[in-house]
């Protein structure tokens, strides 16, 4: 597999919002590649996490608006209450459709949209949860070649989300929750996978 | 021909089926959630292809009713965003209560929460009897409910904590009567109401506007039919007319962001300028 990944997508629910603080503090300076991000979170929040996030990490990290285009070096997080989606490979767009796995972003809604536009130039990071949503998810983006990396359940704060994952997908990589923003690094690099 | 344009070229040929036969078109619709509510809809319905769901609807207009309802998608709560109402209230009621007679545009009003909404809301700041509101969608049955003003107690919890939150100056309980599982809102809030079928993405204006609120309606469209919507909108504006609309839209980076000043960029509140 090459190197030439073109997006990241990464999903979390309970216990999230410290996974992603941890792994956005780690990114290298230059760090490229565009990431989309959702994490469940109860409708009508405002978005202090993200800012949260968004102090601790070199990369610039914003709350999506529909059609926002997509740059590279950003980090674009479904706001509460609306599904977050790859409408092409220049812009996301935002659906208020009903919730999928009880929930609103969703991350199998956002996961599948990128599956589908990125193909192989996709990578799904599946993190701590509580819920399957996800699973499909991160089975759609592995069946149409993308990389896989899910956190390891058992050291997961919640593991249900990742076991649902691992369940139904032989994914590229099981990582430890302090691996996965190196292991990212690399992949933006150039390292070769594989 | 890669795979993935053949899949493209399927799925344009059901939507053109769509439009010739029954006068819907979607082919302007963001295509994420286009694509995912058409294969959700083939998921619930058993039809393994865009070609074989297209070959039914040639037919069946039955069919269609119900993937019609599944393609325009009514998600809606009273007062949703609370915030937004409330600057509404400070901001631009205000300058309306100059005027002696206002209209009132709700474009996407779905089951029509945000119509009695916004008919609370003027009926509290005592301006409801100088408006007349147009409250329109493309999906009938969604209207035929609005029309009723009824709804499943079971949200009354979440309308009332909204209402409270957008400023309302009374009780949210003042406004329906409750019987068993539903509540009924006051006739006297749909006095100035007019419900009408109409679809943003074919009909043309509606007459001249004082306020237009199309809140979470174009998110649907790709920014080609966003662009054309905006533009109808903008004249079908009067002269220093207000468009809201949702929280997660804007004005900014479409064709008639120079044609509006911004009131409040945060709950997307925008005024005509000439
Ligand atoms: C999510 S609801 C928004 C309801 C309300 N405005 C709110 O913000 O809560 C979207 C509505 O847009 C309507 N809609 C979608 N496409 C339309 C079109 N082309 N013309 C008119 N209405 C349309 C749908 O039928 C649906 O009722």
């Amino acid at each position: 597999m090459s190197n030439c990944f073109e997006a990241i997508v990464i999903g979390a629910s309970s216990g999230g919002l410290e996974a992603f603080y941890k792994i956005f503090s780690k990114f290298h300076e230059d760090f490229s590649i565009p990431i989309f991000l959702v994490q469940h979170i109860k409708e009508g929040s405002d978005n202090y996490y993200v800012q949260h996030i968004n102090r601790a990490s070199s990369l610039d990290v914003l709350e999506a608006v529909d059609k926002i285009k997509i740059n590279r070096g950003k980090a674009y997080v479904a706001p509460p209450g609306y599904h977050l989606l790859v409408e092409d490979k220049t812009s996301l767009s935002l659906s208020a459709d009903p919730r999928v796995n009880f929930s609103r972003p969703s991350i199998d809604v956002l996961f599948d949209s990128a599956a589908h536009v990125y193909k192989d130039k996709v990578i799904g990071v599946l993190l701590t949860g509580a819920n399957s949503d996800g699973a499909l998810g991160i089975k759609k983006i592995h069946d149409l070649g993308g990389y896989t990396i899910v956190q390891n359940p058992e050291t997961a704060l919640s593991s249900e989300m990742p076991r649902s994952a691992l369940a139904i997908t032989k994914v590229d990589e099981v990582l430890e929750l302090d691996q996965i923003a190196s292991r990212l690094n690399q992949l933006d690099g150039g390292n070769n996978v594989k | 021909m890669e795979d993935e344009k053949k899949d493209n070229l399927a799925l344009q040929c059901l939507l053109d089926i769509v439009e010739k036969i029954y006068g819907y078109d979607f082919h302007e619709y963001a295509n994420a959630s286009l694509r995912r509510r058409v294969t959700g809809f083939m998921l619930d319905h058993k039809f393994d292809t865009y070609l074989q769901l297209a070959d039914r609807l040639l037919y069946d207009e039955g069919l269609f009713e119900v993937f019609l309802r599944q393609m325009s998608i009514t998600v809606t709560e009273m007062f949703r965003d609370p915030e937004f109402y409330k600057s509404f209230r400070e901001n631009i009621i205000p300058k309306l209560k100059t005027y002696p007679y206002i209209k009132v545009w709700h474009a996407g009003c779905a089951t029509g929460e945000e119509v009695f909404s916004m008919a609370i809301l003027l009926h509290e700041e005592g301006f409801l009897d100088r408006a007349t509101i147009y409250a329109t969608d493309f999906n009938q049955v969604a209207l035929e409910c609005a029309k009723t003003g009824i709804y499943d107690a079971s949200n009354v919890k979440q309308y009332i904590e909204n209402y409270n939150k957008a400023g309302g100056t009374s009780g949210l309980s003042e406004y329906y009567t409750s019987s068993y599982n539903a509540v009924k809102l006051r006739d006297f809030l749909k006095r100035r109401i007019t419900f009408a079928n109409h679809n943003l993405a074919v009909d043309r204006s509606f007459g001249e506007m004082n306020v237009i609120l199309c809140r979470n309606v174009l998110i649907y469209f790709n920014k080609n039919l966003q662009n054309q919507v905006l533009k109808l909108f903008r004249d079908s504006l009067c002269h220093k007319g207000y468009l809201c609309l949702g929280s997660k839209e804007t004005l900014r980076f479409t064709e008639v962001e120079n044609d509006f000043e911004v009131v409040d960029e945060k709950y997307r509140i925008y005024q005509r300028k000439s």
